[in-house]
């Protein structure tokens, strides 16, 4: 009951604090099929958002919109109160009207993707230090010694001079996060981290993003990692056919499934 | 054997090779540049550009480059405006310029191929990440896009080195005397045509041996990460940040 309350007061539009991420109405078409069909999401500093859904029901989709790895159709995206502006392209569609204002709000939504994604070409020190400095115009060195202390925290120090693919997919993944922490994102977008791992290197992914957690961050999570939902996140989110079927506090909604679609989706992890 | 004609006719043809580099260089160069030039136009997502671009690639890559050397050389000149232009002529009444500019026409057509190949084969993912990073188009192309598409072009891309090597032979149609031209002297001024042109080949073979090996060294400098991983504790050295 507290929790809910916690996060009824953390809702209150009276609160003054404007929202880290705030999306409105987002709709998504991929040719004449409706992918998102008209998504809300609001995520306050330190949210830990655990988003669900069965394949295919947008959940992907929909953090790519919130930094434009995909252009939404229609909809609004908020990022620390900062409306992302669009504009209609001559095709009709929507498309960015300021690439530097995407560029400068992609700089803070770091994102750690499904498929590690680390720059094949450059080690692991040079992955996390490639953005930082090009993007943010940190100097060299003070990036490398972040960066440094960044993956003496994710545990892969001895591997910086490694290059991704002789590294192991946890690995890969953990140097992934240490490369979204360098540029000290305002909020962290994880797109099925742990789905590409071997089932025994899931574990030591979740323990990084379950510090994070801890330490405070902001996160957005699209996962099937029930556990981490229901213990780790401070609210779950599940999508079902491209809209918000039911979102609310985790040990809530796992213990009482306010839908018979997530009821379903539940019992076949459970299984 | 005939040591001493073997040896006379070696050093005959190496003297031409200075003159065979420097029109391999210059037709490699300029047609990197307009390589380069095409696979921008076709990148551009212009349709104007495409089309271009591919009609040029129908063009060059389509007939034989002695057919082009040919009309640069012989064609060209039967125009006027071409006998009259002060910037065009001084190029085209010019041998040497001439199997410069037909080469470097005709590699173009093939390397805006290889490039264009290389950049489409950059994993998505890669780029996905640069963007959701914030960086800008180009510093994504420059950080991210190039590199890895460099990478994946060098194969290809010494392949059709060698083969301008090869093609430089035929300046010796429009009177250049490099290597393939002062070897013809040669076998027309001794009836002995298997031992010149065999001194010419093994020229040619030991110059594409080094150039392949270049090559192949620039590769293995730039894909630490496609070999087996180190041992463990062994450090692996960084290829400079720019590639």
């Amino acid at each position: 009951m507290s929790a809910n309350v916690a996060a009824a007061a953390r809702a209150a539009p009276s609160s003054d604090e404007t929202p880290a991420i705030s999306v409105k109405d987002l709709r998504k078409c991929f040719g004449d099929h409706e992918v998102l069909k008209g998504i809300s999401l609001e995520a306050h500093k330190g949210d830990v958002i655990s988003i669900l859904g069965s394949s295919g029901s947008g959940k992907s989709t929909m953090l790519r919109c919130i930094n434009l790895l995909e252009t939404p159709d229609s909809g609004e995206v908020r990022v620390d109160g900062e409306l992302i502006q669009m504009k209609r392209g001559r095709d009709g569609h929507q498309m960015p009207a300021d690439i530097r204002q995407v560029e400068r709000i992609r700089a803070n939504l770091a994102m750690v993707f499904q498929s590690f994604n680390l720059w094949s070409h450059m080690t692991v020190l040079e992955n996390l230090v490639a953005a930082p400095t090009h993007v943010l115009k940190r100097p060299r060195a003070e990036c490398l010694e972040q960066a440094e202390a960044l993956l003496k925290r994710v545990g892969i120090w001895e591997r910086r001079n490694y290059y991704p693919p002789h590294m192991s997919g946890g690995q890969q993944q953990r140097a992934a996060i240490a490369r979204a922490l360098a540029m000290n994102p305002k909020v962290m977008l994880f797109d099925e981290p742990t789905s590409a791992l071997d089932p025994e290197l899931v574990g030591e992914v979740l323990r990084v993003m379950r510090s994070l957690a801890e330490e405070g961050r902001t996160m957005l999570v699209v996962t099937h990692e029930m556990g981490f939902a229901r213990d780790v996140s401070s609210k779950v989110m599940f999508l079902h056919k491209g809209e918000v079927d039911s979102a609310g506090d985790p040990k809530e909604m796992f213990a009482r499934p306010p839908t018979p679609q997530f009821k379903q989706f539940i019992a076949n992890f459970n299984k | 054997m005939d040591f001493d004609f073997y040896l006379s006719t070696i050093w005959s043809v190496l003297k031409a090779l200075p003159l065979t580099l420097e029109i391999w260089f210059f037709g490699i160069a300029f047609g990197l540049l307009i390589a380069t030039g095409l696979t921008w136009l076709r990148a551009s997502g212009y349709k104007s550009g495409e089309y271009f671009t591919r009609a040029y690639v129908f063009v060059f890559r389509g007939s034989p480059l002695l057919v082009q050397l040919y009309l640069v050389y012989f064609g060209l000149s039967q125009f006027d405006f071409v006998r009259h232009s002060p910037i065009l002529w001084p190029i085209l009444r010019d041998p040497m310029y001439c199997t410069i500019v037909a080469m470097a026409l005709n590699t173009a057509a093939y390397e805006s191929e290889i490039f264009r190949g290389a950049l489409r084969a950059v994993p998505v993912g890669q780029i996905e990440a640069a963007k959701a990073f914030g960086m800008s188009a180009f510093t994504r192309f420059r950080l991210v896009t190039l590199p890895i598409a460099l990478r994946l072009a060098l194969p290809a891309y010494s392949t059709e080195i060698i083969l301008m090597t090869k093609a430089t032979a035929l300046a010796s149609v429009v009177t250049i005397m490099e290597m393939m031209g002062t070897a013809q002297k040669i076998q027309h001024d001794t009836f002995r045509p298997i031992e010149v042109l065999t001194c010419a080949g093994v020229i040619y073979l030991l110059l594409n041996l080094s150039i392949a090996r270049l090559f192949a060294w620039v590769e293995h400098r730039l894909s630490p990460h496609l070999r087996a991983p180190p041992e463990q504790g062994q450090q692996v050295k960084p290829v400079p940040e720019v590639l």
